[in-house]
């Protein structure tokens, strides 16, 4: 295998990809030494935008093949440092469900700036009011995916994206591939829970209550959370999360989807799609507290989530 | 003419910020300050959201440290709906915060801080990294990336999910202990113990002695602190306890988690999205470094200085060790590196006490019935990076009505400027620096791993 250049970014962003990426395992060191040249990443590389001693007035990332971008797009430093990194690198890769989808910071995208600064700088109960900061880069209106800036090439969702999905992108470029794409399946394709599809479960359940299962007995043995009046996104969430070919990672822990790899489909529409999903079990969708909270909740961007009112 | 230096972005640090340094016409340090340049929003936008979902959101707050919002924030909960948890359902969120801190740390001193050290702070930046440290040490390297990722598959394999967790909820954890998963992580801490003895010895006897002079220079200044401790005798706790706000000569307060509007202000300034949180009770801020009012500092430095022992014996040799050498408060700033590991050997231990309980295998986990409710609560653990406070407000059908949170790094903000600014200042004088120096400054920044 060769050795390719890679440029890592984080925008609007925790850090849990980086971690992810870390969380390749062993393998993390052969990579390291034999195929991946970082020319840039900030979360363990010192490379400076404005040269080493700051002195620059241009922006600059250098040039590589493969570029790297977690995080969604929420202020004017996020769109020069994304439109730089289209500009160097031959491939761009949306790593995470914030690149992609805009994930759980695009739930902003429900209030407006002007909320956000008054609570923040003035109403928190802590804090001696202020004006908002103006000497920071200025925040845009909303908070964007990626592919609402610049052009992406490679989608992998998640949050964060499993190891495996990362290992398996990184390996097909390291071949020579220009293309990668995860599954188009659902969570529910992946989940061994039991389905009885009986009709009738009453109202939806929220996670104040316990679900049933025999926790000495796998999870193959207990019956579908949707079935049992949980709220579970599986049936609209594309899989993946528990890597290639196993379960869901928070179905492990006994607990239901809430969506964090973003719709099955770019085209998809997850809060229409899920209507269907909930009166296929005898749910009234429309009864439920929080109702885009939970059906948008990693999916904000591309005009998903809007201020009402 | 003066000019200004623009390091961006500071680097080896895990969240998103920029120092500038502005000389004066002679190339002195007229002023620096750090930059924080982003703002989410999660206190506006977990509003109307129900209060048992907001754990699972607010974990997005950080990645290398979910485990820790996800607790403090099911803490809050807990108050908001006034619900009781089953000792176990306590002790095994309380063992994911112990294996949650040991990924962190290792992670932190062998991939962000040992550059700076193994490396030095002056190589440049092309091998002044973890593939840098691969070069010059690969047994030891493989065996650091080993043991940083068999901690994170063993709370992955036992909790679901490590980055970004779901396994504990309001009332208390959704899924019990079985007996051949506690034996597998009983297995796995112990080897990790021997790791992190091993690497505080490494460091204590390899690594810090050679920077010793750096560390009684860097960033230092004198500032208040605040950690939790354990209220009947004053241990070092990272999950549950009494705030101890200790001043700068180590007189201190000491306070239950909903006194602490009493005791922390947030100030405002324009050339950073991130607040200034500082005690009330000793003026307003100033951010002054060789007259700082008003500023404490946070995460593990802080903790070991308010501590009166740490919980577990072997932690405490080393406590005993540090203070020896250092007293108490020691306002050293790159000392936060030794202070991090004397905290990961409190944390093996600890997960191994939890470990050996038997009521840790109990099946009574959770309140498996709750009614939303108006209610509020306060909900604390220590984290990585500093004292974690969520504070929410409920309506009747238990949606959130307000939050106000205040997060580890943010108690550094103004410590950490003031380190910068006293960093420059020491380091570049008439006009000379050079990436070496810049890096020093980059350096009293990362020691408090923001």
């Amino acid at each position: 295998m060769s050795k390719v250049t890679v440029a890592e970014e984080w925008l609007n962003a925790c850090s849990g990809c980086e971690i992810a990426i870390l969380n390749v395992g062993d393998i993390l060191v052969d990579l390291l030494v034999n195929n991946l040249d970082f020319v840039h990443i900030p979360v363990i590389m010192d490379h400076k935008y404005f040269g080493q001693t700051g002195e620059d007035k241009e922006l600059n990332i250098p040039e590589a093949v493969v570029g790297i971008v977690s995080g969604s797009v929420r202020n004017e430093e996020h769109v020069e440092v994304l439109k730089e990194m289209r500009k160097k690198c031959q491939l761009l890769i949306a790593l995470g469900t914030c690149a992609t989808d805009g994930g759980i910071p695009a739930l902003i995208n429900m209030y407006g700036n002007e909320a956000l600064t008054q609570f923040v700088y003035k109403d928190s109960p802590t804090t001696d009011p202020g004006d908002a900061p103006t000497e920071v880069p200025p925040l845009l209106d909303k908070c964007y995916a990626l592919d609402e800036i610049v052009d992406v090439d490679i989608y992998v969702p998640g949050c964060p994206p499993h190891p495996d999905w990362i290992t398996a992108a990184v390996l097909a470029l390291l071949e020579g591939k220009t293309e990668f794409a995860m599954p188009e399946r659902s969570v529910c394709d992946e989940c061994p829970t039991i389905r009885e599809s009986k009709k009738g479960a009453g109202d939806i359940k929220r996670l104040l209550e316990a679900p049933e299962y025999d926790p000495d007995k796998p999870l193959n043995e207990m019956r579908c959370l949707l079935e049992q009046g949980f709220l579970c996104l599986g049936p609209v969430t594309k899989a993946g999360c528990g890597g290639k070919g196993k379960p869901p990672r928070c179905l492990q822990a006994r607990m239901p989807c809430r969506g964090c790899y973003g719709p099955i489909r770019k085209d998809a529409k997850p809060l229409v799609d899920y209507m269907g999903a909930l009166a296929s079990v005898g749910f009234d969708p429309m009864g439920m507290p929080d109702r885009r909270g939970y059906l948008a909740r990693f999916c904000g961007a591309h005009g998903m989530l809007k201020k009402l009112g | 003419m003066g000019k200004t230096l623009n390091i961006a972005p500071v680097s080896r640090i895990e969240g998103h910020a920029s120092v500038s340094i502005h000389l004066n016409d002679t190339g002195n340090v007229e002023d620096a300050k750090l930059h924080v340049l982003s703002l989410r929003g999660f206190e506006k936008f977990v509003v109307g959201r129900p209060v048992e979902e907001v754990p699972r959101i607010v974990n997005r707050i950080c990645g290398i440290c979910p485990w820790q919002h996800h607790l403090a924030s099911n803490k809050a909960a807990d108050e908001c709906l006034g619900v009781q948890l089953p000792p176990t359902g306590k002790k095994l969120r309380e063992l994911c915060q112990m294996l949650s801190y040991i990924p962190d740390k290792i992670l932190h001193f062998y991939f962000l801080a040992a550059p700076d050290f193994v490396i030095g702070p002056d190589a440049d930046y092309s091998v002044r990294n973890v593939v840098g440290i691969v070069g010059a040490n690969p047994d030891l390297a493989k065996k650091v990336v080993h043991m940083r990722y068999k901690s994170q598959m063993m709370l992955e394999k036992f909790a679901g999910k490590v980055i970004h967790p779901i396994a504990a909820v309001p009332g208390g954890f959704s899924k019990p202990m079985n007996e051949d998963e506690r034996k597998e992580l009983l297995e796995g801490i112990q080897e990790l113990k021997d790791f992190c003895v091993f690497t505080i010895k490494f460091a204590r006897e390899e690594v810090f002695p050679k920077y010793l002079d750096a560390v009684k220079i860097l960033g230092v200044f004198p500032s208040g602190y605040i950690g939790t401790v354990r209220p009947e005798d004053g241990a070092l706790e990272l999950y549950d306890g009494e705030l101890r706000l200790m001043d700068q000569n180590g007189d201190f307060d000491q306070f239950k988690y909903s006194e602490y509007t009493n005791y922390i202000g947030e100030h405002v300034e324009p050339w950073s999205y991130l607040k200034f949180p500082y005690a009330k009770k000793w003026g307003n801020l100033k951010l002054d470094e060789n007259d700082p009012v008003g500023v404490y500092r946070s995460n593990c430095l802080a903790r070991i200085n308010v501590c009166d022992k740490m919980a577990t014996p072997l932690a405490q040799e080393e406590l005993d060790i540090f203070r020896k050498e250092f007293g108490r408060p020691s306002h050293l700033t790159l000392l936060y590196h030794w202070a991090r590991l004397i905290e990961l050997v409190q944390c093996c231990e600890r997960a191994e006490e939890l470990l050996n309980d038997p009521e840790i295998t109990n099946r009574e986990i959770r309140d498996p019935n709750i009614e939303p409710k108006a209610g509020e609560g306060v909900g604390c653990v220590e984290a990585p990076r500093g004292t974690l406070m969520h504070h929410y407000q409920t309506d009747d059908k238990g949606q959130v009505t307000m939050a106000n949170l205040i997060v580890g790094t943010t108690h550094n903000n103004a410590p950490m400027n003031l380190s910068v600014k006293q960093a420059a200042k020491a380091l570049i004088k008439d006009g000379n620096y050079d990436q070496g120096m810049l890096n020093r400054i980059e350096m009293a920044i990362r020691a408090y791993d923001p």
